[in-house]
């Protein structure tokens, strides 16, 4: 059973689970299924400086801390009793693109070259890391919701704004990797 | 005339859901706070899933926005079909929750938003290969470098934050 779960799971696995994430905060307290408000909630507790946007009585929505602490904690027990010791499987078009920029390390989900304290100190990983993070968090607050809260939540309740949104997340996504991406990874 | 109250207004608020939840869920507040471990334990299910299907994957990351692989596309389109069937059937049969409020949806409304930062997050998405939720869960799976990228996104919220007003939207 360990055993079995211990592998990379099927595409159908995970979209079923996330799918189902949805009716279970529904049916809980009428939470709707969403992550990047926590970046929001974070700022609003620790320094609203008197933003007017953080000023909102956060306590109230400690709710999607506790789900976003319960992912830290289900990531902490699948990366330890359910780890897998193979390296992760890569698209060979993708392998052999990443190996011209050096990237070849493939022990864990994300690639050590990239992910690192020293590759803070290059102009790639700062770029990657840094600049890259802000665009996620300043983007999703901007967009109203990420992922979760637009590609699901907002897909799921036919939400017109929602699709406008994924779509360029997708359109974005498209357009860095393919275009921007290659002379970034080549700093 | 709108400096006259120093809190943010609901109708100011683009996020109808964040803010108009927590008005209309008065019922809400007279729960313990421990009744938000319910919540995590979601989470922890969740976050299980996140890095066994791998979408906490830099790589895979890279794979979907290059159409060299199936696998994100059926992730995202299998968690919306069942988000969809099952928003569908709370509606139609009005379920409650566990606690007997009638579940409520708000509809969110169109702005400009959901364009331009909608491309600004495609593009931190691609370079971080995260979403979010994942990087909750990289942190989880003990990659510390992540926080990087969690204080740049938090830096990136509060900017957001300071100049919304400047912004169109």
């Amino acid at each position: 059973m360990i055993q079995t779960l211990s592998q990379p799971w099927p595409w159908w696995a995970g979209g079923i689970i996330i799918g189902l994430t949805v009716p279970a905060l529904l049916l809980l307290g009428n939470r709707h299924f969403g992550i990047s408000g926590n970046l929001r909630h974070i700022c609003a507790a620790v320094f609203p400086s008197n933003i007017r946007f953080f000023k909102y009585d956060w306590r109230k929505e400690s709710w999607n801390l506790f789900f976003a602490g319960g992912i830290m904690l289900g990531a902490a027990i699948a990366a330890t009793l359910l780890a897998d010791p193979n390296p992760v499987r890569v698209a060979p078009e993708l392998a052999a693109e990443l190996q011209t920029y050096g990237i070849s390390n493939y022990d864990s989900q994300l690639p050590p070259e990239i992910f690192s304290w020293d590759s803070l100190f290059t102009l790639r990983g700062f770029v990657l890391l840094v600049v890259g993070g802000f665009l996620v968090g300043f983007g999703t607050r901007y967009a109203g919701g990420c992922t979760s809260g637009h590609s699901i939540m907002g897909l799921s309740s036919l939400q017109l704004p929602s699709l406008v949104a994924t779509i360029c997340f997708m359109a974005g996504g498209i357009l860095m990797a393919n275009f921007i991406l290659p002379y970034i990874l080549r700093l | 005339m709108s400096t006259q109250t120093s809190f943010l207004l609901p109708e100011e608020d683009f996020e109808v859901r964040s803010l108009d939840a927590m008005c209309i869920n008065e019922s809400q507040e007279q729960l313990p706070w421990y009744h938000n471990f319910k919540y995590a334990v979601v989470g922890v299910v969740f976050g299980i899933a996140f890095v066994k299907t791998e979408i906490i994957s830099w790589f895979r990351m890279q794979e979907m926005f290059r159409f060299q692989s199936f696998h994100m596309y059926g992730v995202i389109s299998t968690g919306v079909v069942i988000g969809a069937l099952s928003v569908w059937l709370i509606k139609k049969f009005q379920v409650k929750t566990m606690h007997g409020e009638p579940i409520q949806f708000h509809a969110k409304k169109l702005n400009r938003g959901q364009v331009i930062g909608g491309l600004m997050f495609g593009f931190g998405w691609a370079m971080t290969g995260a979403c979010p939720g994942p990087l909750f869960a990289i942190l989880g799976t003990g990659v510390l470098p992540i926080l990087i990228v969690i204080a740049s996104a938090l830096a990136g919220t509060w900017v957001y934050g300071a100049v919304r007003e400047r912004l169109p939207h």
